[in-house]
Formats: C-alpha cells, structure tokens, sequence
C-alpha cells in the first residue's frame, strides 16, 4: 500500500486511478481529480512525504542545529547540561550559554527529536522557554488531517510540541522562536497537504472579542424578547381594564361574550410571553431547584408563573370560585412584569460592559509586533516571538513591545497608560522602558529584560483581574445574608398570602394572590447581590488606569480607615541617590570653572558621590577635562591634576594633611552637613577653593503629597534608618511632625507594631525591597515601584510611578470606592427592607395603599440599574491635584 | 374560621415547611475531586444555571485544579471567584477555564458567580 500524496488516502499501486513520475519517485492517485491536482502543483506535495523511518521530509538535510531558550530551574550548572544533551543518540555538539539563556545543539533528527532534546534539558534542571502560537489551518478534508499536520510540524526543527483541535481548526504549536519562526511553520503545515496556515487571532485578542460578542449576542436576544413582550404588554394592558377607556367601555361589558373572548386570547398570548421572553426565568428557576437554590430566576417565574395560572384556572373554570368577583385574570401581570424584568436585565448588560472596560483597555494596550535584530538584519516579528535580551530597535511614534533596558540612542517615552505619570519620561543608555508604552521623539534600541507573561503590562493585568474577583470584606456579610434571602421572600410570600386570605377584606382570594405576587416580584437579590462587586470591579480599574495596582478588596476596604501613614524616607520621600546641591567658593573663584575641574576628577572616582558631581556638571552642560596622576586617598578623598592644575577633593582631614588653609569654610561646611547634606571640600594649587555639597534630594511632589495626606487627616511619619540630625533636617523640609530615625532595617516592622499598638490603623508606604516586613506588619502595605520592578509581592497596594502624589490618590480611590460600596449597600437593603413590607399591604391598614405588581416589577429592574449606574459614576472620579 | 380559610392557612405553613426543609435543611453530599497524574486534584465544573457539582471535596496540601466549562450565555455567570483564595477569572462561553488553587488550610470555601447568585463550596479535609 502507499499513500496518495494528494488526499492521504491509501492506495493499492496495482488499483491506482492514475500514476505520476517526479524526480525519480512514483505516485499513485486514488482518483483523476488527485492527479490533475497533483500534476498543477507537483513541488507542493512530492517533497513532503515524509521518509517512512525518520518521518522527515526528503530535502531536510541529516544535521541540524537548533537554539533553544533555557532557564536554569535549579543549581544544576551549564557543564551537566551539555552532558545530559550529548548522552542523547545523535547529538553531535551541544554549546550552552548560561547567562545568555541559550542552548545551541546539533543533532541528527532521525535519531532524536526536538521533544527529546527538551525532555533532556528539563531532566537536568532546566526549563525550556519555548513560546506558543496558534495557527489556523484551512483546507482540512480527511480525519488524519489532524495527525498529519501534527506530525508535519514536528518535524521543524525547534518544534517542541504541536496539538490540533479538530473542532476549531487551530493548532498550536510550541516552539523554540530561535530556531522556528511562524513563517516556517506555516510552511511545514502547507507542505504537508493542501492547506492553508495563518496565525489566529491571539488569545487575548480573540477572548476579548469573544466576550463583546457574547455580552452583545445576550444584549440582543434581551432585547428582542422584550420587544415580543412589549408588543403583547401594551394591548394586554389596554384590554384587561377594558371599562376605563370610553370606546372600550362598551365593546367589552364586564360578563360579556366579547370579553371572555379577549381573555382567552390574552392567555395564549401571555402563555407565549412567558415561554418565549421569560424562558430564562423558568430555566433558571430549575437549574436552580436542582441543586436546592433558589435566585432572581426563581421570584420572577414564581410571580409570573402563578399569576398566570391563577388567570387561566378562572377563566376556564370560574366555577371553581366562591363569586364571579374572583375570577378577574392578571395577564397583564404576567406579561408586563416580564417585560419589565427582561429590559432591566438587558439596560443591566450594557451598563456592566462598561464596569470592566479598564481591563479590556489594560489588554487592548499590548503591543502586537516587534522589531528584533536577528543575524544583524531588522526583522518585523509577533511581540510573542520577542525571547529576552533580544535586541529591539523602536522608532518614534511606535509602542515600545516589550519591557527592558535602553542600550542605545535616547528618548522621551510616554509612560500614561502604566504609571498615569502624564508627562512623557526620558530615557537614555541603561533606563528601563516598559512594555506597551509609546515612544515620543527619538528612536532607541533597547535589549529585552521581561517578555510575555513577565511583562509589567501582563502582571498588571492579572493582580487587576485577580483584585476585581476578590470581595471588600462587607461583602462576606452580604453573601451570608443573600444566602437566606429568597427562599425568606418565598415563605413572606406565602404567609402575606395566608394573613390576607384569612383576615384580609374581600374578594379576600384576589388581595392574597396579589399581595404573593407582588411580594416575589419586588425583591431583588440582585441589587444586594451587584452592590460592592460593581463597585469593586469599577475602583480597581480605576487605580489601575491611574497607576496604582490595588491587590485586593480588602485592602481597598482597610485603605479607607486609616488613621496614620508611615514613610519610608529613601527612596520614597527621596530620589534615593545623592545629588549635588550646593557650590560654595572661596572668593575669586568662578562656579562653572570649579564645578568643571572637580567633575573631571570625580569623573575617575567610583565612590558613589563623585557620580553625583559628574552628573551636577553634565546638568549644567560643562565639558569635562582630561585628568593625570589620579590618586584616590582612602578615607580622606582624591588629588589629580587636570589641564596643568593640581586638584584636591575631599574632607577636612585631607585638607589638613596637604596644608591647605580652610578659613571659614570650615564652619560653612559644618552648617551644610546639620542641614543633612555631605560637604567636599575643594582646593585647586594647594588653595582652597570652595565647598561642594551632595545630598539625597527631596522629592518635587513629596511636600505636596504630604501636605494633603495632613489634610486627610492623617498622622504622617517619617522612618529612616539616618541619624537624628539628617532625618529632622528632611522632615523639616517636607513638613513632617514625627520622625522615626536610626532605625534598622530589621526593626521597621517593630516600628510599625509601635504605632498600630497606639491604637491606629497604620500604613506603611517603602520601596518594597528592605522592609517587606514592614509593609506586611502594616495594616496596609504600598510599595512604591519604579517602572518594571513591581514589587508586587509584598505589598497590599503598589504604586508603578515612584512618587507619594501615588499614596495619596490611592486613599482618595479607596475612599471614592468604599463610598461607592456603602451607596450601593444601604441602597439595596432600604429598597428590600422597605419594599417587601409595603408588597405585602402594610400600609393597606393606614392609607389603603397596595402596590401594584407592575409597579413592583418597575421598582425591581430599576434597583439593580440603579446600583450598576452608581457604581458607573464612580469612575468620573479624578484625582484631586491641589492640596 | 371557615374551612377554606383553614385550609388555605394550613397549606401555607405546609408550603413554609416545605422551602424550610427543601432549601436549608439538607445538606448535599460533596463530590470528590480525583487525583489526576500530574498530580493535581482535578475535576471538571459545569456552569448551567449553578454550579455541577457544587460541593467539592478536596484534601489539604494538594494542589487543586477545577476547570469550569460554561453551558450558557446568561452574563450572570461570566466570571467565578474563588475570594478566600483572591482567584476569579472569565470564563467564556464553551471554553474549559482552569483554576489552579493551593488549599493549604481545612474548612470551607465558597465560590461563586460575582453577584453572588449562583453558588458552590469547595471543601478542603
């Protein structure tokens, strides 16, 4: 037997419709239609026939090599791994680099396959960083299509894994992008049959379109069944109260033929209401019942469902009935209330579309390709494609694909969409740039750091999508209570029938059955239900949209009661790194020129603060000298000499030992060090030549930020691991009160406790990297990130952009949300606690007021379109700027 | 009192009775997830109307995979959460969602649609 290359199909040689000659080899068709095909495009399907012992195709050379991304899992170094590679059949040459995270291999691939090289990499304690791509795949016409397109793909060298799914025609592929690439595999699936490869729709991609299609297919299918039901509602309504419309009056006497003729019309047409428009009610109501629950579904088929059995039991047997006064029929009870219903559950849909829209904007941002440098040439690949510390290349106007690190060239990025910082950010050599960010005015490359699912865009979006389905924890309170809540209104419902039956005024049997119905109709669990949810999804997002990842509803409950707020002074009252501040001279000398020499010097320095001199010089746009016979002289400074002139930088002692006069500079420079700063001293030729002063610098927005925190009526301290002095000279600047200074980093959290012991519910705001524990001790903990590096771990809250403005609109947004919350609560439950009592008739004694159950069916919808709104409105909110 | 009036009386604290104990009173035994070769606890949820099976009965220390399958449109039940665990996701409709969760403590946990209407419980020993 042999295979039809066309069709795939068996083929006894001898029974063949037809045979063909190509390149030496025979085939044979199962039919004509296969040859001429067959004939129009031979290369198409001859080469790929697959070797009936290595499954590889004919024109694939024995040798290949292939590079695969690995991290290492464990210690396992670099050496085991190459043996492990080399121990397998067929594998000639394995280079490992580590750091490089990368494997190269050469390997026969009729011996060993890829998937056995990746079961040897995982064995010695790697992992294999293998991306995923989804192609669809047309032109499938047999069951082994699937098999063979697998098998096809496979056999690309870098291909770790393929799986089909028959049903929606979309295979994916798992494969090495250094060795494979999508244009290959596409390839590989076209070669083996005709078909036709192309790249579905990303996931993300496709979800979110999924979803807008469900949410508008369901909207749809609302709206259509209240169309039905508002067609049959309004004659229905117009009908069943014939008498108080003149013409009507007399056409339909009450007790005529003519009417009990309406009434059974209006039976068959509401009977179709309810099948049709309020089919979900019923179905729910069932698969509710099922499994012992009740909901929503079950009150509304209930009501609408009794009413029009009690309609139609009178009607076609009146005789049933004490007296003609009962057997009035409620039809339009039943058709109105689910009409009613079924609008406000589709007004629902759309109004809850846009609750979540921050997330679909948080997806939407991903960019979609990239440009790499691959073999020295730009090549325009899938983002998903992009393997850390490739080499990324953005021109301006483009979406910087990928988080990582600038290596070349410099712009201004604009960072709005992750850190809600509006103005564009610069970036030169060794900045970090972030995924899905957009590149202002120049171009830069950038070598990759995080991709796919590491990305500060992708971690941002699942905390969000995590934090909107955790719960406030009044929310517990809720669930405990909705738990008992229907089957509570079902038994009031029965026992306002009873009371009404039993003690009621006539037609005693009419009043219950009303009184019932309205009872089931105007609770609603769902406002209960929707009430923080809404609200939750809705703040979240919005903290998100401004920078600020929220990681649960708890912390967002926690966020709005508290009473003090703890900073952490480096790095998040301050820039954390030294800058220079202050120049003071010695009279006769020139700032610049001074500022130029000793930049040239530091230039030569590694101590941290030299840096912050260059820097200083650089601002100010001096350019630097050539610098001879440097000499760093430990604890005391460093001596060059620069352009001929012999240069001294360092402290008092340094001066002392080389005999420079200090004059007054001495009491200048102790003043400048009680102000918190590190003074230099400078002497050029053996003279003292001024006094150069570097400091951790504030902050721009921190005194701002602080003074509004105050304003919130915050405690505000400061915690710093610097002496007295220092810490009292920043507090003073930014407008602190209480400093907490010489602490240790392992005392923070006791430091913490200190405060919460005081009776006050504390947060703790840090860069998340030295003192996790205190921000765990805290009741709320918010890490202050730069860019990439979220520090999402430890904390409760996590600003992306590094400034206190952050602490500060986080509160406003948790105080915005949980107001939200408690409107949408007390909405809720004074709508049910005040509703039921008035359905079931309690103020038909006082006033003779009794609810009609199409008020209660208009009061219901519009409850839970009322909560959704509200949680909606929330986010008008903007953070307030001034303090 | 007349004799409808005691029969109807009488039928409503019968039909009382009867929500008392059919909604509140019995407790529905749980499913037990099995273990699967990757070594997950696993089985499969089906979103119709509520949650199939709803109690699940899980062991401490084990991780735990349910993957959900939604069978409908109504949007109530687009999205599970899992709070004691801070884990939701979406689930679209046909698709099989994973949940992965860590039950690292015994008790009872709730999981539930994000209104809160529809129910389940999955119970770690």
């Amino acid at each position: 037997m042999v295979k039809d290359p066309v069709c795939g199909m068996e083929v006894e040689p001898r029974q063949a419709a037809a045979r063909r000659e190509y390149r030496g080899q025979t085939f044979f068709f199962c039919s004509e239609d296969d040859a001429s095909k067959f004939d129009a495009e031979p290369a198409r399907y001859a080469p790929a026939i697959p070797s009936a012992t290595t499954g590889v195709g004919a024109d694939v050379p024995p040798r290949v090599r292939i590079t695969l991304p690995v991290s290492p899992t464990s210690s396992s170094g670099g050496p085991a791994l190459v043996q492990s590679l080399k121990a397998l059949p067929g594998v000639s040459r394995a280079r490992v680099n580590v750091r490089g995270g990368r494997v190269a291999v050469d390997y026969d691939p009729s011996q060993v396959t890829t998937a056995d090289l990746v079961e040897a990499i995982r064995a010695a304690g790697f992992g294999v960083g293998g991306q995923t791509a989804r192609l669809k795949v047309s032109g499938l016409y047999c069951a082994e299509c699937v098999a063979r397109i697998e098998d096809a793909l496979k056999t690309v060298p870098g291909v770790i894994d393929a799986t089909m799914n028959a049903a929606t025609n979309v295979v994916k592929v798992e494969y090495a992008p250094a060795s494979a690439d999508l244009e290959r595999l596409a390839r590989a699936v076209e070669s083996a049959g005709p078909y036709k490869a192309q790249r579905a729709a990303e996931a993300s991609d496709s979800e979110l379109d999924k979803e807008a299609q469900a949410t508008e297919k369901e909207y749809r299918s609302l709206m259509r069944k209240w169309w039905f039901a508002a067609a049959v509602g309004v004659p229905t309504m117009i009908l069943s109260y014939p008498w108080l419309f003149p013409g009507l009056r007399d056409l339909f006497p009450r007790g005529s033929d003519n009417l009990l003729y309406v009434w059974y019309a209006m039976g068959v047409a509401s009977l179709a209401v309810l099948a049709y428009s309020g089919s979900q009610f019923f179905a729910g109501m069932w698969q509710g019942l099922k499994r012992r629950s009740a909901n929503m579904h079950t009150l509304i088929a209930m009501g609408t469902g009794v009413a029009w059995l009690y309609s139609t039991v009178a009607l076609v047997l009146p005789q049933l009935f004490p007296s003609e006064e009962f057997t009035d029929v409620y039809y339009d009870v039943t058709v109105v209330v689910t009409a009613l219903v079924v609008l406000g559950l589709a007004i629902e849909i759309k109004a809850k579309g846009r609750t979540s829209e921050a997330i679909k904007k948080l997806i939407g941002l991903q960019a979609k390709s990239a440009r790499v440098i691959r073999d020295g040439r730009e090549v325009d690949l899938p983002v998903e494609e992009v393997l850390v510390n490739d080499i990324v290349v953005v021109r301006p106007g483009e979406k910087v694909p990928v988080d990582g690190q600038v290596i070349e060239g410099q712009s201004a990025v604009d960072e709005s969409m992750i850190t809600g910082e509006s103005l564009p950010v610069s970036k030169k050599i060794g900045d970090e740039v972030i995924g899905a960010t957009i590149n202002k005015t120049g171009a830069f490359k950038f070598r990759a750091t995080k991709v796919g699912k590491d990305t500060a865009l992708a971690n941002i979006i699942r905390l969000v999508q995590d934090a909107q389905g955790s719960k406030v924890p009044i929310q517990r309170i809720v669930d405990r209570v909705s738990a008992y809540f229907t089957p509570t209104v079902m038994i009031l419902a029965i026992l306002g029938f009873v009371i009404w039956y039993d003690f009621g005024p006539e037609p005693a049997l009419s009043f219950a059955l009303i009184v019932a119905v309205t009872t089931l109709i105007i609770a609603c669990p769902c406002a209960l239900g929707m009430a923080t949810p809404m609200s939750l999804t809705t703040g979240i997002g919005l903290g998100a949209q401004n920078g600020i990842l929220i990681r649960s509803g708890d912390a967002l409950q926690a966020a709005e009661r508290l009473n003090a707020v703890i900073l952490d002074k480096t790095g998040t009252i301050t820039h954390g790194k030294p800058a220079l501040t202050d120049v003071v001279l010695v009279p006769g000398q020139d700032e610049a020129e001074l500022l130029r020499l000793a930049a040239s010097v530091e230039r030569s320095s590694e101590h941290p603060l030299a840096s912050a001199i260059v820097e200083g010089a650089l601002a100010r746009r001096l350019h630097l000298a050539e610098v001879d016979e440097f000499e760093a002289i430990p604890g005391h400074g460093v001596a060059a000499k620069v352009e001929g002139r012999r240069l001294l930088i360092g402290n008092a002692r340094l001066m002392n030992r080389e005999g420079v006069a200090l004059g007054d500079l001495e009491t200048r420079s102790q003043a400048l060090a009680d102000d918190g700063k590190t003074p230099m001293l400078a002497a050029i030729d053996g003279r003292a030549a001024g006094i150069l002063a570097v400091a951790d610098t504030v902050k721009d927005d921190s005194r701002a930020a602080i003074a509004r925190m105050k304003k919130m009526g915050l405690e505000v301290v400061m915690m710093t691991g610097d002496n007295e002095r220092t810490a009292r000279a920043i507090a003073r600047k930014v407008g602190i009160d209480r400093v907490m200074a010489e602490v240790l980093p392992q005392d923070k959290a006791f430091n913490v406790q200190k405060l919460q012991l005081e009776g006050k519910k504390v947060a703790m705001v840090g860069d998340g990297i030295n003192d996790a524990p205190a921000l765990a001790q805290a009741d709320i903990g918010l890490a202050i990130g730069t860019g990439t590096d979220v520090a999402i771990e430890a904390s409760d809250i996590t600003l992306i952009k590094g400034s206190l403005t952050g602490v500060v609109t986080a509160m406003q947004i948790s105080r915005a949300t949980m107001r939200n919350v408690y409107q949408n609560l007390v909405g809720a439950f004074i709508y049910n606690t005040a509703g039921l009592p008035i359905a079931l008739g309690i103020l038909y004694p006082f006033l003779g007021i009794l609810l009609s159950p199409l008020l209660a069916a208009l009061a219901m919808s519009f409850s839970s379109v009322t909560v959704i709104s509200n949680a909606n409105r929330l986010k008008r909110f903007k953070p307030s700027v001034s303090a | 009192m007349s004799a409808d009036k005691i029969f109807v009386t009488l039928g409503g604290l019968a039909a009382i009775a009867l929500i008392v104990w059919f909604f509140w009173m019995v407790k529905r035994p749980g499913v037990k997830a099995g273990l699967s070769s990757s070594g997950y606890q696993e089985a499969m949820v089906l979103v119709k109307g509520g949650y199939t099976p709803d109690v699940i009965v899980v062991q401490r220390g084990k991780p735990v995979r349910l993957n959900f399958v939604r069978a409908e449109s109504a949007s109530c039940s687009e999205m599970v959460l899992f709070p004691d665990f801070n884990k939701s996701a979406k689930l679209p409709e046909g698709d099989t969602v994973p949940i992965e969760l860590m039950p690292d403590r015994t008790g009872e946990f709730e999981f539930q649609c994000q209104m809160g209407m529809l129910r389940g419980k999955l119970i770690v020993e």
